[in-house]
């Protein structure tokens, strides 16, 4: 029995480890099914989306962000440069996690400073300065400083911040993700099609861009 | 008498020796398998409130072709498993396999610990709590002989 007590040990953890594996993996896929905007799936009334870039650009990069989110604050820099590289058409979408305290309150700033034109600059400030206002216990303080920075109106940036226009339009950018799969950010898609969480990073991106214009004009 | 009392200590030290590197590389395979399938589920690793981890597992240094390194370190890992296992019921050869694998391991982590340091300015902690794990192993592999040649 002792001869064969090693292979049984090894036999064992080799089943163990697949099977673990393979059962975690379907529960992870079964959680985050595959996503994809549906050709159907279009702009609801009185929605305002933030665009950057042509409207008829032969590539157009949607993104589903939470200004909280470590990762997408790595991404926004590099989305910015290759919007201006490949001349994208750009649309964020907001989607504050739960699990970050003030993700939607920096979306509300964020929507707040598009009423006065100036989503992109708040969209930008609010990723370079995300490590300082995160771990503020008044992150509102914060927010209004970078309206002050942005030039913007203060009296009616803190009246849309709380107004409820602004907090339908970031609910709107939610239940837009949500009925699509979103569940985490940065959620990417690439001309509707999403792009896989580990490829939703700086090195990788350009390489998913490039494909795409090439998929886009064949000839060229 | 007394040569047959030293074959038995150094038995058991042989026998303690190798389950402690079988229940480290143990748990590296569960690391391991896990980020493997974070990696083919398609999920965003990420560590705490820190995107290092994204910057980490999502870079180009994180896969070799189609291969993620999690998966190739999870093989590893199995192997050192199974090496130990081994060497732990007597099988002679399985300590030299053990002492390659290690190494191999070894040489692995510097590289990734490097590519962390220098290339990517970011450290993943799934990533060092595996290289901790690495140097534990060597560090077994290391004491081994000196503990083997003492009791000799």
């Amino acid at each position: 029995m002792r001869r064969y007590l090693p292979f049984i040990i090894v036999i064992c953890v080799a089943l163990l480890a697949v099977g673990g594996g393979a059962f975690l993996y379907r529960t992870k896929r079964a959680a985050n099914p595959e996503l994809k905007i549906s050709k159907t799936e279009t702009e609801r009334s009185g929605e305002i989306v933030h665009v950057l870039g042509p409207a008829d650009a032969a590539v157009t990069l949607e993104e589903f962000g939470d200004f909280q989110c470590p990762p997408c604050g790595k991404l926004s820099e590099p989305l910015n440069q290759l919007q201006k590289r490949y001349n994208l058409r750009v649309i964020y979408r907001e989607f504050p996690l739960a699990i970050h305290a003030h993700a939607k309150e920096a979306a509300y700033a964020a929507e707040a400073a598009a009423r006065q034109g100036r989503f992109w600059q708040m969209h930008d400030l609010l990723y370079r300065e995300q490590a300082v206002w995160s771990k503020s216990s008044d992150a509102r303080a914060l927010f209004n400083a970078y309206a002050g920075m942005l030039q913007l109106d203060l009296d009616r940036f803190k009246k849309d911040m709380d107004s409820g226009e602004v907090q339908r339009q970031v609910e709107l950018d939610q239940q837009r993700g949500a009925s699509i799969g979103v569940k985490n950010t940065p959620t990417i898609f690439i001309n509707n099609e999403a792009v896989p969480g580990p490829e939703s990073n700086p090195e990788q991106l350009p390489g998913l861009v490039e494909a795409a214009l090439k998929k886009a004009k064949p000839s060229s | 008498m007394k040569s047959a009392r030293s074959t038995m200590s150094r038995s058991r030290a042989q026998t303690i020796f190798y389950t402690a590197a079988a229940l480290i590389s143990l748990l590296g395979l569960a690391e391991a398998t896990y980020l493997t399938v974070v990696y083919l589920s398609g999920e965003t690793a990420v560590c705490g409130g820190s995107a290092d981890c994204f910057q980490v597992l999502g870079s180009g240094y994180a896969k070799i072709g189609p291969v993620p390194v999690s998966g190739l370190g999870a093989l590893a890992y199995f192997g050192a498993f199974t090496f130990a296992t081994f060497a732990g019921f007597g099988y002679p050869r399985a300590r030299q396999f053990f002492t390659w694998t290690v190494i191999a391991m070894f040489c692995m982590t510097l590289w990734l610990l490097f590519v962390q340091a220098f290339r990517l300015h970011a450290f993943c902690r799934y990533c060092l709590f595996s290289a901790a794990l690495v140097f534990l192993l060597t560090g077994l592999v290391v004491a081994r002989p000196v503990a083997e040649t003492q009791r000799n």
